[in-house]
């Protein structure tokens, strides 16, 4: 795969700008979420133009990209949909929603749909307890859902991406 | 309020936390400007934004002022109604205003001010609801910034710690170890270079404590990182944030650009001699992150894993400097301990625990949101009086504190005070701040199933008793949960936690098992149960569920093609049966029926 240029560019642009800081290499967890923002995920291609343009091994960027959940090393969908885990969330039934979803796009944690519209995902907490429990697709939360609004919510939405 | 002299006849305040936000706090700002430039109202009312007012199951939220007067569960309708009869004709909606006795409204009554006798009582979030956090005249004119200014003007750093110490403050991020004792340390070591860092990863699922109060107040925060900056001589602040919390970060980015206009951030404050500047790094999704040397391992760069201590921050911290680390509603608190006094602060909570603790109260109780009450506060006062008790008619079963660190408590304990010792004693922990109120539709094997999951999810596999550890007991739990536990089980489960208790190398694995002990000690007859009988009394583990059909089914058959083991039997247009035996519990027919025939027990 070969990385669009201006993003690169962008992407270039950020690492210059922590390279005069000191302790520039701390800053590389900052140039992936930059990384992840231009490219919404973190291809392989974009971890080794890094490495090679801070001068860390690929392997340092690799071991860090994997240890935190923020960061996707797949391509998500259009809508990212996570359903809220979070404690609160879950004594209200977050997991039977979880699974309505699983079923009805067919896919578990962390897969995309075929066609490309929907990745499922968990989220913990989105600090919306008050109207658990809580969904959210792309940044719009859904609160005070039961398996079939969520199931609803997202046919519909299915309907306008098609 | 910055501009409360200058003839505005009405102050808004509209609130714009997440929760409100969601539920289209945004349109009502709209309207609310349309209809009063209709009624040519527009510059003798001010609208101001506030952050979370703590209020999410009322919201949005309006309240005008002066003579207070809050409006919740807003609508088009009635944001119209009060711009034409209140704002237009001085005669307050009565049929949109909360009157009720709960949460803040208590002590909101005067702008800012508190009812010292209600019983929660605003310290760290004073200004959450009150202020516009984007501005920072307006956390300037409710005293913002002076506590900053007293310090660098007639206080030595000395002087600073010896206040803090005398406050008795102690740290909110959990384990609550003494603030001041923990300056002096810092201040104590000869380098350099120092660093003092804000922990906002707040990884606690169930708990948006910090992020309201930066979201509401991020001022405080900021003045409270520089007056510790000074007591420690260093010059470089961190504020550790999650990713996660993008509204958070922005207010803190605003925050920390406007301090340095005005001075207060930068080299020589406030024409002292004392320079300080503060820097904002992400976090990226790892709850262990939250621990401090992992935290510090991940402002390096580097994966985010806790090592031994000693040495302990406050000698070899980030970057192998001495390093101050305090959670935000710690920082929170700095500011008024200096402007109002130590001893003041110390007349506050308990003998050992003074001040005020932030609470997230939500799950199955009537007011969900954001609490501050002093410590010594009981349970019981939380959960019935602020929160309002349990909805539905159902029964308290349970109260989780602490997060996955934390406990749960049943009923004999709601009387148990809020200070570090007596909720550690019972088996829970202060934690961030997490407080989930469960009630008989909870089982407690499953919670305690749910929070292990989650630290086991969340270990970073560094040391042997964590890693391992948490798989096998999750196993363990896992079995109980799908009917095959065996008596040996409970004995094993404790045996294996305290084992983690004790040789694990950070928080996140010596406290791990600490949902599943509190639970066995607690609802000890609940494992038992899903051992011996294969029953779980609240209807959640779905291997022990028997399903059934009721009258209401009109026999369409849908159920039957959706059972994927031909567990369900019968002819069109009459009732349809399963068989016991043949069915494996999938909740296809549940989902499927139309007309809600299906029972589970
Ligand atoms: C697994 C784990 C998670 C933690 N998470 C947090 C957190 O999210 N926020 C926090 O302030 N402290 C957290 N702590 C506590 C910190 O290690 C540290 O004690 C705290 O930031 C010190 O600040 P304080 O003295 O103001 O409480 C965590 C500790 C452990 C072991
Ligand atoms: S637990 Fe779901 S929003 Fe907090």
């Amino acid at each position: 795969m070969n990385l669009d240029a201006t993003k690169l560019s962008e992407l270039d642009a950020f690492m210059a700008e922590t390279a005069h800081k000191t302790n520039s290499h701390s800053y590389v967890i900052a140039v992936l979420h930059k990384a992840q923002q231009l490219f919404g995920y973190l291809p392989r291609e974009a971890m080794d133009y890094i490495a090679h343009a801070m001068n860390i091994p690929t392997a340092h960027i690799w071991g860090v990209a994997t240890f935190y959940h923020f960061f996707n090393l797949k391509p998500v969908g259009k809508h990212p949909v996570s359903v809220c885990m979070g404690t609160a969330c879950y004594v209200k039934g977050a997991k039977l929603v979880l699974d309505a979803i699983k079923e009805e796009l067919r896919i578990t944690i962390g897969e995309t749909t075929e066609d490309g519209i929907f990745t499922l995902q968990e989220t913990r907490c989105i600090g919306a307890c008050g109207l658990a429990p809580v969904m959210m697709v792309g940044d719009k939360i859904y609160g005070d859902i039961t398996p079939k609004k969520a199931v609803k919510v997202l046919a519909q939405i299915r309907k306008e991406t098609v | 309020m910055a501009e409360n002299t200058t003839g505005y006849r009405y102050y808004l305040t509209l609130c714009d936390g997440p929760t409100c936000m969601q539920k289209a706090s945004r349109t009502m700002r709209e309207t609310l400007e349309r209809e009063l430039a209709r009624l040519h109202l527009s510059d003798k009312v001010r609208i101001l934004v506030s952050g979370c007012l703590g209020m999410c199951q009322k919201g949005p939220i309006l309240i005008v002022n002066p003579g207070y007067a809050m409006y919740g569960r807003l609508t088009e309708e009635a944001v119209v109604r009060i711009v034409e009869e209140h704002l237009f004709n001085n005669r307050p909606v009565l049929d949109f205003i909360i009157d009720e006795d709960h949460l803040f409204n208590k002590f909101y009554r005067v702008f800012g001010d508190v009812n010292f006798f209600g019983k929660q009582m605003r310290i760290a979030l004073r200004n959450c609801g009150v202020i516009d956090p984007e501005s920072i005249d307006d956390y300037l004119c409710v005293r913002g910034y002076e506590a900053l200014a007293k310090v660098l003007s007639v206080m030595t750093p000395w002087e600073v710690i010896a206040e803090m110490k005398k406050s008795g403050l102690r740290g909110r991020g959990g384990a609550g170890f003494a603030t001041g004792v923990k300056w002096e340390l810092t201040a104590r070591e000869k380098s350099d270079v120092k660093y003092v860092i804000c922990n906002a990863d707040e990884g606690d699922p169930g708990a948006f404590m910090d992020r309201s109060a930066i979201e509401g107040d991020p001022h405080t925060v900021i003045e409270g990182i520089i007056i510790g900056g000074y007591a420690v001589g260093a010059r470089n602040g961190i504020i550790y944030i999650r990713a996660e919390y993008p509204l958070a970060i922005k207010r803190l980015e605003r925050a920390i650009a406007a301090a340095r206009a005005a001075g207060l951030l930068g080299q020589n404050i406030l024409g002292t001699a004392f320079s300080f500047d503060i820097e904002i790094r992400l976090g990226a999704g790892a709850f262990v992150c939250g621990e401090e040397t992992a935290l510090m391992h991940s402002i390096e760069g580097h994966r985010g894993m806790p090592r031994p201590r000693p040495p302990y921050p406050s000698a070899s911290g980030l970057f192998g400097k001495p390093t101050l680390i305090n959670n935000v509603e710690t920082w929170a608190n700095v500011p008024v301990i200096i402007l109002d006094g130590a001893d003041w602060f110390a007349t506050l909570g308990t003998k050992t625990s003074k001040g005020t603790k932030v609470f997230a109260l939500a799950g199955r109780v009537n007011n969900t949101g954001l609490i501050e009450v002093p410590m010594g506060t009981t349970i019981r006062q939380i959960v019935f009086d602020i929160g309002g008790g349990v909805p539905d008619g159902r029964r308290f079963k349970a109260v989780q504190i602490g997060g996955p660190s934390g406990g749960c408590l049943p009923e004999q304990y709601l009387d148990t005070q809020i200070d570090y010792e007596s909720l550690t004693q019972a088996g829970a922990f202060m934690g961030s701040g997490g407080m989930i109120v469960m009630d008989e539709t909870s089982c407690m094997v499953n919670i305690a199933r749910y929070f292990l999951e989650f630290t086991q999810d969340e270990s970073c596999g560094k040391c042997t008793p964590c890693r391992e550890g948490t798989k096998r007991m999750l196993e363990i739990l896992t079995r109980i949960t799908e009917g095959s536990g065996t008596a040996e089980d409970i004995v094993r489960l404790e045996r294996l936690g305290a084992l983690i208790k004790r040789a694990s190398l950070c928080g996140l694995g010596q406290s791990a098992p600490n949902a599943v002990l509190s639970t066995l000690r607690h609802f000890r007859e609940e494992y038992e149960e899903h051992i011996q009988h294969k029953r779980c009394r609240a209807g959640v583990c779905q291997a022990m569920l028997s399903y059934a059909i009721t009258d209401a089914c009109t026999g369409c058959g849908a159920c039957r093609k959706a059972c994927p083991v031909n567990a369900i039997s019968g002819t069109q247009k009459t009732l349809h049966v399963i068989d016991q035996k043949a069915c494996i519990k999938c909740n296809n027919c549940f989902v499927t029926c139309k007309f809600e025939a299906i029972t589970k027990s």
